[in-house]
């Protein structure tokens, strides 16, 4: 198991090594010197790498997300102007009559204005005893039409996907999404895929610490003859302590999260109503720590039986501000 | 993209995922090092201080006194308030100048309406996402500039 052992000089991610199209990534060295490296050996590397940089920036670093505990559902705030938030995310669900699943998507949110924020997704699952596969992406837009703050305060979103049935992020529940839908294997599942146009109108108030969000949606597959599906997504949370303390720390009250959020189908045009729908309730909390990273935990509870019994969620996000100026800088524009 | 065998290529994912992350993280640190050493002021407009309605002007600070809220909000403006207003609060790239006679001379309740109401028009973002004790903690941290 020599290719399992740890060398430091190996630390760098990926460095020493190429890859040629079509084959597995060699050492520099050639595949006739002392050491072949396979892809798994190689990804190891990078993601040991990886891991201990990522790690030693967790606690080290000045900008700070302020970022709500939601997996599924929206508040009314905005990614600030020109910050780029990367976030990866993964859902590990229980499976009735099939295989379990984790899947996984990445964000890349980036705030255009302090009105509109605008976000790719990309999307992936492995299915136990099944395979790994990428099943699409998302871009999602959010608008916000009003200038200050309000009683009620609406936020317009709206996403393209272009994602295959053997998707199971299970970012959103909409029409009659069951558990059962995801039953059959990915090489039955993959066949299909969906263009679709999706809406919400994200309401949200915070208030005494408070915030409760309310996101009715509306999705609208956009092959011929698919009626328009209906779904919706609740929560609410607050932060431990509402005051903050007067010195940076990782640990405090202040920094901690939680809250819970339901969701759910409601049909679709030609049978609205819960029937032959899944609907959830997830506990939420967030980590929002001073270096700008954010940790998230939600275990979501089917409350119904057409609803995986259990889908657990984690993730993990990092703000970079000016990102804008970053770009500009490095190409050598004027700001 | 599919595979047999179950998590192999799932770990590639993330690999790659985290491989991603840390580049665009060295990146950005180059970056904004960069941005640091050359702080611009632009065109400051305070005109929204002049629009705030006069109810929300009236608003006393709760935690006036309080010397730990200068602390606390001194915290925040660094976490939050920095990237467009400078760590020193005299104006950024994105940001005005918050120690200039205008701001300094505004109420507290004026200032609590800014930061909770944004100017979104002109690029600040609402910050009603802080408690508001949190804000007032902000404000208290501004106020303590002029003194």
């Amino acid at each position: 198991m020599a290719g399992q052992r740890f060398h430091f000089p190996r630390l760098l991610p990926c460095a020493g090594t190429t890859r040629i199209k079509g084959l597995p990534a060699i050492s520099r060295r050639g595949a006739s010197g002392p050491r072949k490296q396979g892809w798994g050996s190689i990804a190891r590397t990078c993601f040991l790498g990886s891991l201990v940089f990522l790690l030693s920036s967790v606690f080290h670093a000045q900008s700070f997300a302020q970022e709500s505990p939601y997996i599924v559902t929206y508040d009314h705030y905005l990614e600030e102007p020109r910050n780029l938030e990367v976030e990866f995310f993964s859902t590990a669900g229980t499976q009735r009559g099939g295989n379990g699943f984790i899947a996984f998507w990445a964000e890349f949110e980036y705030g255009a204005t302090a009105w509109w924020t605008t976000e790719i997704y990309l999307d992936g699952q492995t299915t136990f005893n099944d395979s790994t596969l990428f099943t699409g992406f998302r871009w999602e837009n959010r608008f916000r039409p009003l200038s200050r703050e309000h009683f009620i305060n609406p936020v317009i979103y709206i996403e393209y996907e272009q994602i295959s049935e053997a998707d199971k992020i299970i970012k959103e529940v909409e029409g009659h999404d069951v558990e059962s839908d995801q039953a059959e294997s990915n090489s039955v599942l993959r066949q299909g895929y969906n263009h679709e146009l999706e809406f919400k109108l994200l309401l949200s108030k915070t208030f005494k610490g408070w915030n409760v969000a309310v996101n009715p949606l509306a999705t609208k597959n956009l092959s011929p003859n698919n009626p328009w599906e209906f779904g919706y997504a609740l929560g609410a949370s607050r932060p431990l302590a509402l005051k903050a303390s007067p010195h940076r720390c990782n640990f405090c009250r202040e920094n901690f999260i939680a809250g819970v959020e339901m969701y759910g189908g409601l049909g679709d045009a030609g049978s609205l109503g819960l029937h032959d729908t899944s609907q959830y309730l997830a506990p939420v909390a967030a980590w929002n720590l001073p270096s700008g990273w954010t940790l998230r935990l939600s275990p979501g509870f089917g409350l119904n039986d057409n609803s995986h019994r259990l889908l657990l969620r984690w993730g993990v996000s990092r703000e970079f501000p000016g990102f804008t100026e970053m770009i500009n800088h490095m190409f050598g524009g004027r700001d | 993209m599919k595979t047999k065998g179950g998590f192999h290529q799932h770990s590639i994912m993330v690999m790659l995922a985290m491989a991603g992350l840390v580049v665009l993280n060295v990146l950005l640190a180059l970056g904004q090092a960069g941005n640091r050493a050359a702080p611009t002021n632009h065109q400051s407009d305070y005109t929204a201080l002049a629009r705030v309605p006069v109810k929300a002007q009236a608003k006393r600070n709760p935690l006036e006194g309080d010397p730990d809220a200068v602390a606390a909000g001194r915290k925040l403006f660094e976490q939050h308030c920095s990237e467009c207003h400078g760590n020193d609060a005299r104006g950024g790239k994105r940001g005005p100048n918050l120690r200039v006679r205008v701001v300094q001379d505004a109420t507290p309740g004026a200032m609590f309406f800014i930061l909770t109401n944004g100017v979104v028009r002109h690029g600040m973002p609402v910050w009603s996402k802080l408690p508001e004790p949190e804000r007032w903690q902000i404000v208290s941290f501004l106020e303590s500039l002029h003194q």
